[in-house]
């Protein structure tokens, strides 16, 4: 053949080829989406499932592209039984070359910017979060929440539509674990002496489960926790279910803790020692207390609640009005009933 | 007791009183001092003497290395006595095959050592992966505890990339001075202890599974690892060893391709696999110290208490209240600078081999040779900035995420031109579908399904959902056996007869390929569906309630077909073609230097100086020459000069 009867046959074979591409393309596209989703319950997951079609939208073309073009090549272009000699010589195309050095430069920087705006979207904080505290360990989890005064919890309990701020810490002297509920989409380490933190905003009501997902040792494959999305209705009594469940003794051990760790420690001693900034708390259940304002009382558990969030009101006389008056932010329910069943021990 | 002179014997047995040798001098130490021998009397068994036992893995390789041979040239220099280099066997009076069991520094039997060796590897590596395999392919079996579970999946994985840069150096080893005319390496006797460090190396990685196991993964990550049981400490000394052999092979590789190539041979019309190899080279050279460095820090972490991982906290043994003031974060920088160039260390040779067979089999050009030659060259670079979009989920500052990102996106368009350019290349040919090229033409669409499913792995919203799942597992296999099993199949086809004068069975090697290629689809394809239905990576079981068990039994079943495939590769090519058909010098056709020479190749396989005259990939041009050999080229001193380039 002559180059000219070459190169009709080769726009030929290339239009042919084109037509090929595209229905297979549209072909493997909408295969590729029909391909059935693990169920997402996130507001994260929505993003994440939108950028992963269009993902999906690209390999289905790009599949499409190089198994078709090879595969028509590779029938069309055959060696024929008795055929000797060589194919057509031809080294290159600089415009070819350039052409498909540029355009997937564009695609591949329009995907990171798609990909940098994604990732703006599932990790930006959001209005009205409730935090949960997340610890890991070999091989276990634990949920801490600090605003409902829910401590220690072995399941995951959140109210649907609710954006949730896990902070999240593996304890010191464990390894790295990763926390990931695969219907949220969203995963995130837990380094041991590294804080980190991730956001789900859960918006579908059902059972799922805390999988870790970085090998931690034996019992990593059985490092699992449930999780349940309910109503807030629901929440809000499972988390009075919680703090009722507490027993007084375990109260009485997280009010030392808080003791400690919320710095009531520096003005308030349990050793009954004389001088204190605010009253020893040792024997102060139960004693009769004369106040700045001349009336008295008995140091009951009312009168403890009020002296916690509103020390000011019954100010004991002989102390200065110094205790910061902000507890009732700071401390939870929970909290202020362990403090309250802690001072009860201390006779 | 012929065996017994063997170097390979005499390696082991220096090896094991160089053990004694290292774990004596310890325990010696200890006593001395005065304190007790058992440096952990919590720990039974080995484990109580960690410390001993790592400097006795140390002295093993040491032992092995004096023991086979390797340094004894070098030891001579250091005494004043002349070695003068000599082909052919070594050792006078022993067999042809001897050769393969002693130091020799042939670079073609170096090649085959490496390439033998790699083979093992890889099937050691593989038929654990059937193990766990079996009891992945149904929820919740259990019959693979868990502890053992952990030690094989990381051992599949470090044996598997022992094996691939085995392979690797066997390619380089044994194509690079062919392929650019030169009769040996630069430096052969650095090339012969470059293999050769391998061997205790692996033997290290194969013990570490007795001694303990260990439960990290592959990449090793402390804490886990810190903590990990003694067997995680010859792992470490193990891939220490590899990596060495990998930084001096590099070097010779290097050295090799830019001082001897022959007249006429200007950079650009070098056979197109030399120019992956030399990407590949330089990748070894400059990144294999940060893996070793990175394990080996965490090594002497758990010795001598050095707490470069250790974020501190209370104390949890004796050797550990000297530690804190670590970062577990750092470790991962540092093991990924090098992990992530890695993978393009594995995958270049390959694509080189793909670049290199399509021309032989299509008749045709290298369609964009200096385009896929730069590509090669590009992916070695952008892949030195891409490490961290492993961890994407670490806790790393979340700024460098972005960045990152955008690195590892480009990846994408210098192997975007190598796919494009070899569908160029089979534009307009002769396609013939001869076993070597079937697998050239498998490999690119397995490299393909690796490929395309790195993009949603690239992004990070995507990577946040996939990374750590099964899908990753997909995906990596798809561009380990597209990048380079695949590739090194139809190396070994293609070299075969040119190595042993005899053809292998083109049917059975046909099967082969139509074995393995739709099991891998199956196999891969499977191991992304369930990765994005809940499948984590590295589990020992996985729950009923993922419904996934279908998926994960075709997973299974393929990965089986895949493994009798290649048993069927390893009786044609060592069993059958012992009687096949002698082969010619060229029965490809192929316009490379090393064809143009008899088969088996001579001891030196050029007697005469070849003069590159042409393009290497001129198919279709009448009259078209590539190579003369100086005495019978009068022709040569007419012609265009033959230093410059083209």
């Amino acid at each position: 053949m002559d180059q000219g009867t070459h190169r009709r046959s080769y726009r030929r074979h290339f239009i042919i080829v084109s037509i090929l591409v595209a229905i297979v393309a549209v072909i493997s596209i909408v295969g590729l989406w029909a391909v059935p989703e693990f169920p997402s319950a996130s507001t994260q997951a929505i993003t994440v499932n939108w950028l992963f079609d269009l993902h999906l939208a690209v390999i289905g073309f790009l599949f499409a592209l190089v198994m078709v073009f090879m595969l028509y090549i590779l029938f069309v272009f055959r060696r024929r039984a008795g055929e000797e000699g060589d194919g057509d010589h031809f080294e290159g195309n600089t415009k070819l070359e350039i052409i498909w050095t540029v355009i997937p430069l564009i695609v591949v920087l329009s995907f990171g910017v798609i990909g940098a705006v994604t990732l703006r979207d599932v990790t930006a904080a959001q209005e009205n979060e409730m935090t949960v505290n997340v610890t890991a360990f070999s091989f276990g989890w634990q949920f801490d929440y600090p605003e409902q005064g829910v401590e220690k919890a072995t399941t995951l309990k959140l109210p649907v539509g609710r954006p949730v701020h896990f902070k999240l810490k593996s304890l010191d002297q464990d390894v790295i674990h990763s926390f990931y509920v695969a219907e949220f989409r969203v995963k995130q380490d837990l380094v041991p002496g590294v804080p980190t933190e991730l956001r789900v905003t859960p918006n579908v009501e059902g059972a799922y489960r805390v999988r870790c997902n970085e090998l931690c040792g034996t019992g990593h494959t059985n490092m699992l926790a449930d999780v349940t999305v309910v109503s807030q209705a629901d929440f809000d009594a499972w988390v009075a279910e919680q703090k009722a469940a507490v027993s007084p003794e375990r109260l009485a051990a997280m009010g030392q803790e808080l003791h400690a760790s919320q710095g009531c420690i520096a003005c308030h001693n349990v050793t009954g020692e004389p001088g204190g900034v605010g009253p020893t708390w040792k024997g102060l259940y139960g004693s009769e207390r004369q106040f700045a304002d001349g009336t008295s009382g008995v140091a009951d558990e009312e009168y403890l609640r009020t002296s916690i969030l509103a020390s000011q009101e019954r100010l004991v006389a002989g102390y200065a009005a110094v205790m910061p008056q902000n507890y009732a932010d700071v401390l939870s329910d929970q909290q202020v009933a362990a403090l309250i069943e802690y001072i009860k021990t201390l006779k | 007791m012929r065996v017994l002179k063997l170097g390979l014997v005499q390696g082991v047995f220096g090896g094991i009183l160089g053990w004694l040798f290292g774990f004596a001098l310890v325990i010696g130490s200890r006593l001395l001092l005065g304190l007790p021998a058992q440096w952990n009397p919590n720990l039974t068994g080995l484990a109580a003497y960690e410390p001993a036992v790592v400097v006795a893995g140390i002295f093993f390789v040491v032992g092995f290395m004096i023991g086979v041979g390797a340094v004894s040239d070098w030891l001579k220099w250091a005494r004043g006595i002349d070695t003068p280099f000599n082909h052919g066997a070594r050792i006078p009076g022993t067999s042809e095959l001897a050769r393969y069991f002693n130091v020799d520094y042939s670079h073609k039997v170096i090649g085959i050592q490496y390439a033998i060796t790699g083979v093992l590897l890889l099937g050691v590596g593989g038929t654990l992966a059937m193990i766990f395999r079996l009891q992945l392919a149904q929820p919740e079996l259990n019959f693979v505890p868990p502890d053992v579970f952990n030690t094989m999946i990381s051992a599949h994985g470090m044996i598997m990339i022992g094996g691939i840069l085995l392979g690797v150096g066997g390619m380089s080893n044994y194509l690079v001075p062919l392929m650019i005319g030169a009769n040996d390496m630069a430096f052969p006797r650095l090339n012969a202890f470059a293999y050769w460090i391998n061997v205790p190396g692996a033997l290290l990685l194969c013990v570490a599974m007795v001694i303990g196991g260990w439960n990290t993964g592959w990449t090793g990550y402390p804490p886990l690892s810190a903590q990990a049981p003694l067997g995680v400490q010859y792992f470490f000394l193990g891939v220490f060893f590899i990596g060495l052999s990998s930084i001096l092979g590099s070097l010779n590789i290097i050295v090799t391709t830019m001082t001897m190539r022959s007249p006429g041979m200007s950079l650009f019309r070098m056979p197109v696999f030399v120019w992956s190899a030399f990407a590949t080279a330089i990748i070894q050279l400059t990144a294999t110290q940060f893996i070793g460095l990175s394990f080996l820090m965490v090594l002497v972490q758990r010795i001598l208490g050095m707490g470069f991982f250790d974020p501190g906290g209370p104390v949890w043994s004796e050797v550990d209240k000297w530690a804190g003031g670590g970062n577990p974060i750092l470790f991962q920088h540092m093991f990924w600078f090098y992990s992530h160039p890695a993978v393009y260390l594995f995958v270049l040779p390959g694509l080189g081999i793909i670049s290199e067979l399509l021309p032989v089999f299509a008749r045709k050009p290298l369609f964009g040779y200096k385009w896929i030659a730069m590509s090669s060259m590009a992916i070695a670079l952008v892949g030195f900035l891409v490490w961290a979009h492993h961890m994407f989920v670490s806790g790393m500052s979340n700024y460098l995420r972005v960045p990152f990102m955008m690195s590892t996106l480009l990846v994408a368009v210098p192997t975007g031109v190598k796919f494009f350019s070899w569908l160029g290349t089979l534009w307009g040919g002769r396609i013939e579908f001869k076993t070597p090229m079937l697998f050239a033409l498998g490999a690119i669409s397995v490299f393909l399904i690796g490929g395309l499913t790195g993009p949603p792995l690239g992004t990070v919203a995507t990577d946040l959902n996939l990374t750590d799942t099964y899908y990753v597992v997909g995906h990596f296999h798809a561009t380990m056996f597209g990048g380079f099993i695949f590739p090194f199949l139809a190396a070994l086809y293609y070299w075969f007869p040119k190595a042993t004068g005899r053809m292998y069975n083109e049917r059975l090697g046909q099967l082969h390929f139509w074995l393995m290629t739709p099991a891998f689809w199956v196999m891969s394809l499977g191991q992304i569906f369930v990765g994005m239905h809940g499948m984590r990576r590295r589990i020992a079981t996985y729950e009923v309630g993922l419904d996934i068990g279908t998926a994960q039994m075709m997973v299974t079943i393929a990965g089986f077909v895949i493994f009798i495939s290649v048993l069927i590769m390893m009786f044609n090519l060592f069993v059958l073609a012992r009687r096949g058909q002698r082969a010619g010098a060229n029965p490809w056709r192929s316009r490379g230097l090393e064809w143009q020479v008899p088969s088996p190749m001579p001891e030196m396989t050029y007697p005469a100086t070849p003069v590159v005259v042409g393009e290497p990939y001129d198919y279709g041009k009448p009259g078209s020459i590539y190579v003369q050999f100086a005495p019978a080229a009068p022709a040569l001193h007419t012609g265009a000069s033959i230093t410059g380039g083209d």
